[in-house]
């Protein structure tokens, strides 16, 4: 009878320890592989510690992460529970039906005024300004400036450079003078280039660049409500813009023609250009004296404002979605109750994260704690973004095939390419039956 | 297939003694390769055709609507479509022409008594033994303007092989004809083996040039081997996707294979996508076609 007491003891044991192991896949989330999704990595496992749900972050390389969250999806697969989405997703995943509605959860917690303004707008709400929310502000990330501190206080270069432009060589305020920089510092024959930006034409890349230019001259892509493209993505401040971006591809290194944040890192890291244009979440690595041998002379600038005084930055980053088809909605949800406090949104900073939480970010302390978080915070209050209708992948393949030519083939004109461009999201949209 | 053209079941062997007749071991044999077929390939090609005349996106739950032929009809009328077709048409020429020339140039090299014959020709044959992605990402290092080393030992200084949208469609066929040249030298090279001896030494006899000796005797003989190489060639880099997305993102490489890539699984077109690559499909079969009729002529004579 003992014997067989201490057998079923056994077993009830074993059963529990199988039951903690299953438990101790508890939550997926999907992101993209890079650095954040690291830090995410870090921080889940402090919830992990708090309540005993594990939660993994799995990762796949960025030109796969559409495609591959978009499969599983379109599969109505439960591998993943939460997803770090694209802002330009939420159309197609709200649509499709993908992403669980966290309206309700968003007014309960208030989180319309707890997250930086510009990141509700762009990672949370479809359609604009309906009042449904179907995600989390996670990750907040705009375009930036990388620069080299060093060329640029070098007093040789600070004098040839107000010699020959009239003003001191200084980080730029206006597109004009980053333009007038980049020329300065272009010297082919000493294997020194003016600047690196994006070139890139699959996906996002090059009209993420593009963007910042535009957006800064104070153009727009359209009207997001209306769905208007004609005489906004094709006027004249867009056309300059599209012009000024041109010029700049004059004055990138060698071979600068399919490049994208990797290049663009690299380009400061091996010590090619003056000044580089990123992500501000691919900063941290220029800041390490192991990626980094320039690490001591990078400083940091938000995109400069356009010839009116505008200023704004081309939008990146990431909300955080419940995915419909999961088996754990309930304890995504608790996750997500965690996630949102504010202490765990501290520490999300601290560990490298750049949170949306707009309290965190007013923080003198978060604003000193890298030299390039106040340029981040400083453009998270002014950035805009592409698209998010379902259809957004059209619209930037359009985009591609239009932009490029112009910009690294050197065909046909500024106003050419954005005049059909236009065209190409007027016939798009009416194919979709938007703004009629 | 008529039975009686089987092989009778040896009445000694296991399957025998086990009592499985001819027919179950042709069914055993058959069934599931038919299954396999059906299911994975016949089944997937007749639903997408039924696809392509709808506008279903597999990324919404939107029901699919007929629209008759309207995806052909915009697919056919797009001209940045066409600039892939034509895109496409000109790598297949520049790749397949270059592989034949440099593959059966190789194999007339080989086809003599040289010392380490044996040991050369494997060398020969490590490219395409190589996985397309991988080949692309070391050539893609090996053709940088700044630190790569074509350039280097061509003395081209900064030149942009990639960058460059009149050179870049060119640096990938080069890559292709790199990789796929040994395919057409081994099959040249079971060709001329097969050449019988005798016709040289009639032809030296008869004191017949070189040249003569190579149009008349060899070029002939060897067509029709050469001529399947040349169809594989050519329906391989028609379909050429990862060489070409691992290399370039230039609207001038984009071959039919990625914008097809970027319409089902980017845009997720799924209606469109499915016209387009049954149109693709059409043409490789047009083609692949025209080449067979042409084999079965030379074979003839």
């Amino acid at each position: 009878m003992k014997r067989k007491l201490s057998g079923m003891l056994a077993g009830a044991a074993l059963s529990a320890l199988m039951a903690t192991s299953a438990a101790a896949e508890d939550l997926v989330i999907f992101w993209a592989e890079w650095d954040p999704a690291n830090f995410l990595q870090e921080l889940v496992n402090e919830y992990e510690e708090e309540t005993g749900i594990s939660v993994t972050v799995e990762t796949t390389p960025w030109a796969d992460f559409q495609t591959k969250a978009f499969t599983e999806f379109n599969a109505r697969g439960s591998a993943y529970d939460m997803i770090v989405g694209d802002s330009q997703w939420l159309g197609a995943a709200s649509e499709g039906g993908h992403y669980v509605d966290l309206t309700d959860f968003f007014k309960e917690h208030n989180l319309g005024e707890v997250m930086a303004p510009a990141t509700v707008k762009y990672y949370a709400e479809y359609p604009g300004n309906s009042g449904k929310y179907w995600a989390i502000p996670a990750e907040g990330d705009a375009v930036g400036w990388s620069y080299r501190k060093d060329w640029f206080e070098d007093p040789a270069e600070m004098e040839a450079f107000k010699a020959k432009y009239g003003y001191d060589l200084a980080p730029p305020k206006t597109w004009a003078e980053l333009t007038d920089i980049a020329e300065f510092f272009h010297r082919p024959d000493e294997d020194r280039y003016g600047i690196a930006i994006y070139t890139d034409n699959s996906y996002d890349a090059m009209v993420m660049g593009v963007e910042n230019a535009i957006f800064s001259y104070g153009a727009e892509l359209g009207n997001f409500e209306t769905y208007e493209v004609d005489g906004y993505v094709n006027s004249d401040k867009a056309v300059a813009a599209l012009e000024n971006y041109k010029k700049l591809y004059s004055y990138t290194p060698p071979g600068w023609a399919k490049t994208f944040f990797v290049e663009n890192n690299q380009a400061i890291t091996e010590g090619l250009v003056a000044m580089s244009m990123n992500y501000f979440a691919f900063f941290p690595a220029l800041l390490n004296e192991a990626t980094n041998p320039h690490a001591a002379h990078t400083g940091f600038f938000a995109n400069p404002a356009g010839p009116d005084g505008d200023q704004f930055a081309a939008l990146g980053g990431q909300g955080i979605s419940v995915v419909k088809y999961s088996e754990n909605q309930d304890m995504a949800m608790d996750f997500l109750e965690w996630f949102i406090k504010d202490e765990t949104q501290k520490r999300w900073a601290e560990l490298g994260g750049y949170t949306a939480s707009a309290a965190v970010l007013e923080s003198d302390e978060f604003r000193q704690a890298t030299p390039y978080n106040e340029a981040f915070y400083q453009t998270m209050f002014k950035v805009k973004d592409f698209w998010a209708v379902p259809e957004f992948a059209e619209l930037l393949t359009s985009a591609n095939q239009r932009l490029y030519p112009f910009i690294v083939g050197d065909e046909g004109t500024a106003k050419e390419t954005l005049d059909a461009l236009a065209a190409d999201w007027e016939a798009t949209f009416k194919k979709y039956g938007r703004g009629q | 297939m008529p039975t009686n053209n089987m092989t009778r079941l040896d009445p000694n062997s296991q399957a025998a003694s086990r009592g499985l007749s001819d027919l179950s071991i042709r069914n055993l044999f058959i069934i599931p390769t038919i299954a396999f077929l059906i299911i994975f390939n016949i089944f997937p090609l007749l639903y997408s055709l039924g696809y392509s005349f709808t506008d279903f996106r597999a990324s919404t739950n939107a029901p699919a609507k007929f629209v008759g032929l309207q995806n052909y009809r915009d697919l056919l009328n797009d001209p940045f479509i066409w600039k892939n077709f034509s895109i496409t048409a000109k790598y297949v020429l520049i790749s397949v022409t270059g592989q034949v020339v440099v593959g059966f140039g190789l194999a007339m090299l080989l086809n003599r008594a040289i010392p380490a014959k044996g040991l050369i020709t494997t060398l020969l044959l490590l490219p395409m033994m190589l996985s397309m992605a991988v080949v692309g990402l070391f050539w893609k290092l090996l053709y940088d303007p700044n630190f790569g080393i074509i350039n280097y030992f061509l003395g081209l200084g900064k030149f942009e092989w990639l960058a460059d949208p009149d050179m870049a469609l060119w640096a990938i066929a080069i890559v292709d004809i790199w990789m796929w040249s040994p395919f057409v030298m081994l099959l040249s090279l079971a060709g001329l083996s097969a050449v019988p001896k005798h016709l040289y030494e009639a032809a030296e006899i008869d004191r017949a040039g070189n040249i003569y000796t190579f149009f008349r005797i060899t070029l002939p003989l060897v067509a029709p081997i050469l001529m399947i190489a040349i169809i594989f060639r050519t329906m391989e880099a028609f379909k050429t996707f990862d060489l070409a997305y691992v290399l370039s993102s230039q609207p001038t490489t984009e071959l039919i294979a990625i914008r097809l890539y970027k319409m089902a699984f980017q845009e997720w077109q799924t209606g469109m996508s499915s016209a387009f690559a049954y149109i693709v499909l059409i043409m490789v079969v047009a083609i692949t076609n025209i080449y067979v009729k042409y084999l079965n002529k030379v074979k003839a004579r």
